[in-house]
């Protein structure tokens, strides 16, 4: 039962029965790192360190740690989730020696679980972008074509876990970033319903839509992660006091009468043809297990992407002002002595952001601006209603509504840097569930004839995450998508 | 609709955001900024007459909690990754504000 190529719970298993030891397994989640990170570039920071002594230290006391649901599995973690004493850069210049003082409450719950962190993960700057090029410490490669993208924002959590670095990565979803790259690396990303997750501690992109969730190489994997995550938290007044179930109760293999909604006519035009056919085929298995397909409307999914790109970039000009030199991050010194406050912001933030968080963070402030607000901002606001009732009536006939993740596979590296608006069309799928906080968990579901994952949709009603993953668990009982890694 | 944003346009939008572009980037984000705009205002084609605007998804639930004094972060701490504190350690330094 070696790490690179165990699920979450085989580990947990293991290391429950004393097969074998936390620190045993530290040290292959680390080696594995080593030998291949190089390359891939997942890891903007390894805590070595730390981690073999956090093993260490539930190796000694076994007993206590026993029946804790993560104790001994080793973690890696977005570059955005905030580390007590660990450095958090969200893969920015701006902060590039940021060490925080506290842990995000995800960080906390998983580690009171047992988890042991042994790692920062790479990430497009501030999780603005879906290919993990807009790092400001360089982009990642996609393990299956090192040539291609790992998609993003959570592009090095996915790779991480896709080549069994870690058997569980967390990552964060404003508009698609845990999923897309989940789809594209072959394994699984769960977002979860808004406020279901504390989002204390993750450096904030767009309030409204931003949700922390698990990567892991099954829905079973997920199951187990989200109890953990999942409940309220004084510390963020968004988050649910909804109870929290044991999802992995739910993960029954049953299928039968499910309704699984089809957005047709979404999925006419704009897909690439293997992603079409990987979804179809991925259907017909649910099918012969018992579920059945009933075609749904959404008619407001096509605005879904310039609706998102309106509130999210509004939003992050806002949340983006905090940085600003004084009070942590990166500092442009003075010119001279006749430098003032505004000057020293002005030319901090310049050189601090890269290019894409610049052209959000205008884009959001122009249409916040004067004269602008109602045309842009109040509308998109009044468009995201309907995209929710468009959700609402379909649920009122499906339990899930089901789609691909992404509309094509990866694409190359650089492909698409030139032109920002082809990128954001890339989130066609993914948005929709963020604008109407819903959950949604991506499934791999094939591969291109070039060897390139696919990656289904899974997306249910509010809080009804047990759904989506019994029918993504019943999907990888009969497929083998789920137990195919890259590297050998 | 085309949208144009003129040099001066992106200027002031930086001049708001606390931006210094240079040269390049000005006329990059003018050319930019209005494709993504264009693009955008296929939401102003869509009937929204008498529909409430959608700022959160959260359905109301009960934050309130009683006004207690509790720990909060150091001051040496939250000083850690400041650019520039007080050799004392008391207070963030900036550049002159005024005059």
């Amino acid at each position: 039962m070696s790490v690179p190529a165990a699920t979450l719970r085989e580990l947990r298993g293991a290391i429950r029965r004393g097969d074998r030891t936390a620190v045993e397994v530290c040290e292959e989640a680390l080696a594995r790192i080593e030998a291949h990170d190089g390359a891939l570039h997942a890891f903007n920071t390894v805590t070595r360190e730390q981690a073999l002594k956090r093993a260490a230290l539930i190796d000694r006391d076994r007993s206590k740690w026993r029946d804790h649901p993560l104790a001994g599995i080793p973690v890696a973690l977005k570059d955005n989730l905030c580390t007590r004493g660990v450095r958090t850069t969200a893969s920015s210049r701006i902060l590039e020696s940021f060490v925080p003082p506290f842990d995000a409450t995800a960080v906390s719950r998983l580690e009171a679980a047992g988890a042991v962190v042994i790692g920062k993960t790479n990430c497009d700057e501030f999780a603005m972008g879906s290919s993990t090029e807009n790092s400001a410490f360089g982009p990642t490669r996609n393990p299956w074509a090192v040539d291609r993208i790992p998609g993003g924002s959570s592009g090095g959590s996915a790779v991480a876990v896709a080549t069994g670095m870690a058997p569980l990565a967390l990552g964060s979803d404003t508009g698609g970033s845990i999923r897309q790259p989940a789809a594209l690396c072959g394994i699984v990303g769960l977002k979860p319903t808004y406020g279901r997750v504390s989002r204390y501690g993750l450096l904030a992109f767009a309030s409204s839509l931003d949700q922390i969730g698990p990567l892991t190489r099954t829905a079973g994997d997920a199951a187990v992660a989200l109890s953990v995550l999942a409940g309220s938290d004084p510390a963020d007044a968004t988050s649910a006091p909804q109870p929290v179930p044991d999802y992995s109760a739910s993960l029954t293999g049953e299928v039968r009468g499910a309704r699984i909604g089809v957005p047709s006519r979404l999925l006419d035009s704009g897909v690439d043809e293997e992603v079409s056919g990987a979804l179809r085929t991925a259907l017909d298995a649910l099918v012969a297990r018992g579920a059945s397909l009933v075609d749904v409307e959404l008619p407001h999914a096509g605005a879904a992407v310039p609706v998102y790109y309106l509130v999210a970039t509004a939003e992050a000009s806002s949340n983006l002002a905090r940085y600003d030199g004084v009070r942590y991050g990166f500092r442009a010194t003075a010119a001279g002595p006749e430098d003032d406050l505004r000057t020293m912001y002005a030319r901090t933030r310049a050189r601090g952001f890269g290019a894409e968080v610049k052209r959000r963070i205008m884009l959001g402030t122009y249409v916040l601006s004067a004269g602008y607000y109602d045309a842009y901002y109040l509308k998109a606001q009044q468009v995201r209603t309907l995209v929710r009732r468009d959700y609402e009536q379909a649920f009122a006939d499906v339990d899930v509504v089901a789609m691909p993740t992404s509309p094509m596979p990866a694409i190359r590296i650089g492909e698409r840097v030139a032109d920002p608006l082809q990128m954001y069309l890339m989130d066609i799928f993914t948005v929709s569930a963020n604008l109407a906080g819903l959950p949604a968990v991506s499934v791999p579901c094939g591969f291109t004839a070039g060897g390139l994952p696919i990656g289904m949709q899974l997306t249910g009603r509010p809080f009804d995450e047990a759904t989506i993953l019994r029918v993504a668990d019943a999907y990888e009982r009969d497929t083998r998508w789920w137990g195919k890694q890259p590297l050998g | 609709m085309p949208v144009r944003f003129t040099r001066s346009d992106v200027e002031a939008i930086a001049g708001l955001a606390n931006l210094d572009l240079d040269e390049q980037e000005v006329d990059l984000f003018a050319r930019q900024l209005g494709d993504i705009l264009e693009y955008a205002n296929q939401v102003q084609q869509i009937d929204t007459t008498g529909v409430p605007p959608t700022a959160s998804v959260i359905t109301r639930h009960q934050v309130d909690r009683a006004d207690q004094v509790r720990p909060s972060l150091d001051r040496a701490e939250a000083l850690a990754n400041a650019p520039d504190a007080d050799a004392d350690g008391r207070l963030f330094r900036v550049p002159r504000v005024i005059g």
